[in-house]
């Protein structure tokens, strides 16, 4: 870790950060200097997994919203690193042009020949600008698409990763079609007849975030979010002030364990303490285990199977009274 | 009976409704700012007589309007919010709800309804602005849905008009899945050979535009709507800067490829029949069972 550029560290964990860098220095100098610190070494490493667990227990979901924006948190490209084998990146939607704030590719997982595809965040200003903060236009949505009807030609399983703000509110991108390009993924993911599997690894934003997000099995990492709008969004919408987005996050449930309850998603997967920037390779084989498990599942369906339930699992979905039929 | 005859009847049957329409009611027009009579509005179907802006329809204007006469019967009512997040802004959504249904006497944002068009038979949602700025929620998400099963159970085209400021942030998560929902039942129709004809009306925005809205077989607009996926300040923030003349508009829509037709109100019932004709056979006006593969 990188303990000096204390400007990517979130206030909250700043004293965990901290206490952990004294670990290391204490050890830096033991090697140095061939002191014995071992004991207490021990002694500050229990204190710091007591310190992670109160903080990291009982987030706020403001709180969770930083993480999942964490400036270190790992993004598709790391994960791809970390879970897949011989992953051939695969660009541009033939149409108008690349977009790199989503990548998409061949990508192989076990025994298992899969089409991954995600949001790409940067992780300082050049990169981000270069990825537009992850925030797609529709020709990243239409590569997207491109890719998966690829995949089920080849009976291939789709993977997606879902990190993105929401998708691109300028110009070029309503000239272009947001709303049909949009609109078009999740008519046509609804149909994919091949299994998808979909991970929500930090901001599921709005539509922007749903254009990748119909599939069989649906989870999120634990310290992500997924919601309607961002809740500076709905802060100055519906408070008609910007600044009041940690109420916004509270009121919206956006955390991973209400998305759960609302019975919109699968499973949660737990984040190594400390969150997932933590432990890039940590996360990442919690991630990869679960779709392993998923694609087993969802391999044994037979495809007309398959799609009824995908198709009865999104009809679930939503609450409401039905006077008809209490 | 022509399609000519029968639009003109149905707007006979529309104008006939509001006999007793005081002469000195009048509102301006929002678009040139001429003072307009309701009396002339209704003749005019709110459209405005001096520069053809489209003026808010309600929704029972919608049906007299498009539903052939004595065919319309409602369908999926008693369906209602229950605010599973336990939301609250400066309001409780619960009380958002209620004054909504006060102010508007319906159920929700959206009512669906089997009639005829033309005598096709269709399955048809209407969506209504004044309810919650035609938000999309779980119920209209439910609805919309069930109206489109509708459609495949008994081989009628889809028909759905648009009019919403988007998903209902008060019901977040559950909203957005709305989209996903209707539109997963969409591709059902699709790969059933049902039509699906979206009608997108001022204003139609956000994730109504980026679900059903533009999932069309056809998208029929009505002239000078504002219809696109982020709204008009979310995108003059983002660029700095003001908006071109016209963006959004129905007629951006139309040249940039994203409608197919825009109809005036006026010939929308017309254009409506002309289309589903096309998708019919013959005289029983039934829907032919795709070719199997
Ligand atoms: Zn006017």
């Amino acid at each position: 870790m990188d303990w000096k550029k204390k400007a990517l560290w979130l206030d909250f964990e700043l004293p965990l950060v901290e206490l952990e860098e004294r670990i290391q220095t204490l050890q830096d100098s033991a090697d140095v200097r061939g002191m014995d610190v071992q004991e207490e070494v021990a002694r500050l490493r229990a204190k710091a997994e007591k310190l992670g667990r109160e903080i990291f227990e009982k987030l706020e979901p403001w709180q969770r919203v930083q993480l999942a924006r964490h400036p270190r948190r790992p993004t598709t490209v790391d994960l791809i690193g970390y879970i897949f084998t011989d992953f051939q990146e695969l660009h541009g939607d033939r149409m108008f042009r690349d977009d790199p704030a989503i990548v998409g590719g061949m990508a192989t997982l076990g025994e298992r020949k899969i089409m991954l595809i995600g949001h790409q965040k940067g992780r300082d200003t050049k990169s981000n600008i270069k990825r537009n903060f992850g925030m797609a236009h529709p020709e990243g949505y239409r590569k997207a698409l491109r890719l998966m009807e690829m995949a089920a030609r080849f009976e291939r399983p789709v993977v997606t990763f879902i990190d993105t703000p929401g998708a691109y509110p300028g110009l070029g991108a309503e000239e272009r079609g947001q709303a049909e390009a949009i609109a078009r993924n999740l008519r046509e993911m609804a149909a994919l007849p091949v299994p998808i599997v979909v991970v929500v690894t930090g901001e599921g934003g709005s539509g922007g975030a749903l254009a990748l997000g119909v599939g069989d099995r649906i989870y999120m990492l634990e310290n992500s979010i997924y919601s309607v709008i961002s809740p500076e969004g709905c802060a100055a919408i519906l408070w008609r002030d910007g600044a009041k987005s940690k109420e916004a996050a509270k009121a919206m449930k956006l955390t991973s364990a209400d998305a759960r309850r609302l019975g919109v998603i699968d499973g949660v997967i737990k984040e190594p303490i400390g969150g997932a920037h933590r432990d890039h390779e940590g996360m990442a084989a919690s991630i990869q285990g679960q779709i392993q498990d998923a694609l087993a599942e969802l391999e044994q369906l037979p495809v007309n199977d398959l799609l009824d339930r995908r198709l009865q699992k999104f009809l679930d979905m939503g609450d409401f009274e039905d006077a008809g039929r209490s | 009976m022509s399609w000519l005859t029968q639009a003109a009847k149905g707007i006979k049957a529309l104008t006939s409704q509001k006999k007793d329409i005081p002469d000195n009611l009048w509102r301006k027009c929002p678009n040139c700012s001429e003072v307009l009579y309701h009396r002339e509005l209704d003749r005019n179907l709110w459209v405005c007589g001096s520069c053809g802006h489209h003026l808010p329809f309600t929704t029972e204007q919608f049906i007299a309007l498009l539903i052939d006469e004595g065919t319309w019967e409602e369908t999926h009512t008693g369906i209602t919010s229950v605010d599973a997040l336990d939301f609250k802004d400066s309001k409780r959504y619960k009380d958002r709800i209620k004054a909504s249904r006060q102010k508007t006497g319906k159920e929700d944002a959206v009512i669906c309804g089997r009639g005829a068009i033309g005598r096709v038979p269709v399955s048809m949602s209407i969506m209504d602005f004044s309810f919650m700025g035609g938000s999309m929620g779980s119920v209209v998400g439910e609805k919309i849905s069930r109206a489109l099963l509708d459609s495949l159970r008994y081989r009628e085209a889809a028909v759905i008009l648009s009019r919403s400021g988007g998903a209902r942030m008060q019901e977040s998560l559950l909203s957005l899945m709305q989209m996903a929902k209707t539109s997963s039942v969409l591709a059902r129709l699709r790969s059933e050979g049902i039509p699906f004809i979206s009608i997108l009306t001022h204003p139609t925005t956000g994730g109504v535009t980026a679900s059903y809205s533009m999932l069309g077989d056809i998208n029929v607009a009505e002239p000078g709507a504002l219809i696109g996926f982020a709204g008009p300040r979310v995108i003059k923030q983002t660029i700095g800067g003001d908006l071109p003349e016209g963006f959004q508009s129905s007629e951006f829509l139309l040249e940039k490829g994203q409608v197919d037709i825009i109809a005036e109100r006026r010939e929308l019932k017309a254009t409506l029949e002309r289309a589903l004709n096309w998708f019919v056979e013959g005289r029983d006006v039934s829907i032919r069972r795709p070719p199997r593969g």
